[in-house]
């Protein structure tokens, strides 16, 4: 058991809403003059409620109760929506702002990186804003001094380092400030974002950087919503949601279950000009009856009611099914079957329903979007709009373990001895 | 003893953390060694000041100069010509320079220290580092400043001194080290008090440049302290920069009196002044990023 670097207790964040302080010092007056002669407070807009007498209804809880514990040399990515106090929770572990309640306990040096190039001057040199955004971030002139040239050497930016940053192309802005804070040497490096920016072989550069970092001991707090770069990155995960976490875990597990929440919680992307629609539609087993578990060798069959709008003369079903990373994986249409939806008149309603068979692929999540439309164009199209998972069971394979998460699809072998 | 009572008695050590955070801070707790952790970072803030000044300039650190000396000119005209104001013997041009040098540092100071959270919100909302190193670093920066115009300030008064005028430094020169850092207390702790309120009243930016500029007509600067009619007289000595100017003045140019007893005075203000914008600054700068 590792020793703990950063204790959070019971730590909740409130902000006040803006009707608290109004912003001018003369609207505050009027207000408390209002208050003492129990008159309406003036600055409320019409309508709204007194909230000066009332306690509740003025505030949010940005983060509530929040416990977590980060062991040193410990990797955690915090992953959730917009929204769900993974800033917040960066804020206050850098100090940038205080808690409500709680205490946060911290051993070491904490160095953020909310943002990258934080207190850039663009007058300076390159150079100059080495030393100058070192030393915001905390580091002596010494300690900036020793690690000039990697600094210089791992940003590339080297021709220029005697250039106002002002005339700096924004990559190499990013990779010279990256560069810094990589240099950094704390106990604790939090990451806000940063590979969000740089191109492609620079963001090679710096998640490579920042696992030597995690080697080496530091502790790393990363929150990104890119999901690969937090599983190559990342030991252990954390997914908030509202303010809380609400799941605490290995890093694969978390970013599957924020990936659920995803689909689950988004609307169902819709597009094509309805000439021909879904009306409903279903997933159910063999004997018809609605499920999203299917076992491997089993069928599923998916039942659409369409309408048609407008006279079709032909049109094309087809599923597109896909892995819960939003990969590829299958696709079946009704040409697989050498099956026709032709001459449909306009406010006729077609029931179709379709049987996948022998179901071969590997254990796990899938989604299926459904389209209709023609070699002219899209008529209907509905993304992810259902999910089924696969379960191994023992009709397929009879293996007694697991099947191995890598695979894409599952082969049924038979072995003999000859 | 075996392990499971082991890491019991482990778990009931006294824990060891470099730092920790809660809510409610003490209104004392000052952390002033953090800021001399943080001295190379003040005097990063400093050489940017003065680098991002002057780019892009064709004069450069010569407009130091430009602007004190046009503005004595200006006085010169206006005050002494045209209004006819007495600067007790001494050249008008010299009795205003010396003047205007001494509250320009406090100007600058106070104008430019009320604006550190607003203007450096951006910053302070990524990155900790103790906040008064903003304010600290802006009275050093403004404390060069000062420097090259005092040294002009002195080249004038040689070359008056050759010209015959009557110049006469004298053994309170020594007291001026003592002023500059009284101005700049001054200067920083008004600062920093507005600085804090103005991340909820943003009014008060607009009353500053406003207020300090007719704070310097109450201020001995372009009327000698003895031409002030006795019943105004108790106003301007209640102001913490009459005694400091007049001292300055007259340790420089020889005229007047250097009232000691006046001059703690204004050092006592300045104590006041700089410990209460301490400790409201020290309040705000934790939690004014929800209210910026």
């Amino acid at each position: 058991m590792s020793n703990t670097i950063i204790k959070l207790e019971d730590i909740s964040k409130q902000y006040r809403l803006g009707v608290v302080g109004t912003g001018t010092l003369s609207h505050d007056l009027n207000r408390w003059f209002a208050k003492i002669r129990r008159k309406e407070d003036p600055t409320l807009k019409i309508g709204a409620s007194n909230v000066l007498d009332t306690v509740d209804g003025q505030y949010v809880w940005a983060l509530k109760d929040i416990n977590l514990d980060v062991g040193e040399g410990e990797v955690l990515g915090i992953i959730g929506k917009n929204g769900a106090g993974k800033s917040t929770l960066l804020k206050l572990l850098s100090r940038v702002t205080g808690p409500t309640t709680g205490t946060i306990k911290i051993n070491g040096r904490i160095a953020s990186l909310l943002e990258v190039g934080t207190g850039f001057h663009p007058e300076l040199t390159g150079k100059e804003n080495i030393y100058l955004n070192g030393a915001i971030l905390g580091m002596t002139k010494k300690e900036i001094s020793s690690k000039f040239d990697e600094i210089v050497d791992f940003s590339g930016v080297k021709k220029f380092v005697n250039t106002p940053v002002k005339r700096y192309s924004s990559g190499m802005y990013v990779r010279l400030a990256f560069a810094v804070a990589a240099h950094l040497e704390p106990e604790t490096l939090i990451v806000d974002e940063v590979l969000a920016v740089g191109d492609a072989e620079f963001q090679k550069k710096a998640i490579g950087k920042m696992k030597s970092v995690s080697k080496s001991g530091r502790t790393v707090l990363f929150v990104s919503h890119n999901l690969t770069a937090v599983e190559q990155l990342c030991t252990r995960g954390v997914l908030m949601q509202n303010g809380t976490i609400i799941m605490d875990g290995k890093v694969h597990d978390i970013t599957t279950a924020y990936k659920k929440m995803s689909v689950d919680e988004n609307e169902l992307k819709r597009s094509g000009a309805r000439q021909i629609e879904f009306l409903d539609y279903n997933l159910t087993d063999e004997n018809d009856k609605v499920t999203d578990e299917i076992y491997l060798g089993d069928s599923f069959i998916v039942n659409a009611n369409i309408k048609a709008n407008e006279n079709i003369d032909n049109t094309d079903l087809s599923l597109d099914i896909r892995n819960d990373a939003n990969e590829f994986i299958s696709h079946v249409t009704n040409a697989d079957d050498l099956f026709e939806l032709k001459n449909i008149n306009k406010g006729e309603k077609v029931s179709v329903s379709v049987k996948v068979k022998n179901l071969s692929l590997a254990p796990g999540t899938y989604y299926i979007s459904l389209w209709l439309g023609n070699m002219y164009g899209t008529f209907d199209y509905i993304e992810n709009c259902l999910r089924f998972s696969i379960r191994q069971g023992e009709k397929f394979i009879l293996r007694p373990y697991p099947f191995d998460k890598r695979s894409k699809t599952v082969l049924q072998s038979k072995w003999n001895f000859r | 003893m075996d392990p499971i009572n082991k890491t019991e008695l482990e778990n009931h050590l006294p824990e060891k953390w470099t730092m920790i955070i809660k809510p409610k801070r003490s209104i004392f707790s000052v952390n002033l060694n953090e800021l001399w952790q943080y001295r190379d970072l003040i005097f990063l803030f400093v050489k940017r000041d003065f680098v991002s000044k002057f780019k892009q300039t064709i004069l450069g650190p010569l407009w130091f100069i430009i602007q004190p000396l046009l503005t004595t000119i200006m006085f010169t005209i206006v005050f002494g010509n045209i209004a006819g104001i007495p600067t007790d013997g001494i050249p008008k041009m010299l009795f205003y320079l010396s003047g205007i040098v001494g509250w320009t540092y406090f100007a600058t100071c106070l104008n430019d220290t009320s604006q550190t959270f607003v203007k450096n919100a951006a910053i302070f909302g990524k990155v900790y580092f103790p906040r008064l190193a903003l304010p600290v670093s802006v009275v050093i920066s403004n404390l060069v400043s000062f420097v090259i115009q005092f040294i002009f300030l002195l080249c004038f008064m040689l070359y008056f001194y050759l010209a015959g005028s009557s110049v006469n430094p004298n053994i309170n020169v020594l007291l001026i080290p003592v002023l500059v850092i009284i101005i700049a207390g001054l200067g920083l702790g008004f600062g920093i008090i507005i600085s804090s309120l103005t991340t909820k009243y943003r009014d008060l930016t607009h009353l500053v440049t406003f207020g300090v500029s007719l704070w310097m007509y109450a201020t001995p600067i372009i009327y000698p302290l003895s031409e002030i009619p006795e019943k105004y007289k108790i106003f301007v000595l209640a102001n913490p920069m009459t005694p400091i100017v007049e001292t300055f003045k007259s340790a420089l140019l020889g005229v007047g009196e250097v009232n000691y007893l006046q001059l703690l005075y204004s050092f006592g203000f300045t104590v006041f002044v700089l410990c209460v914008g301490v400790i409201i600054f020290n309040k705000v700068e934790k939690t004014f990023m929800d209210t910026v």
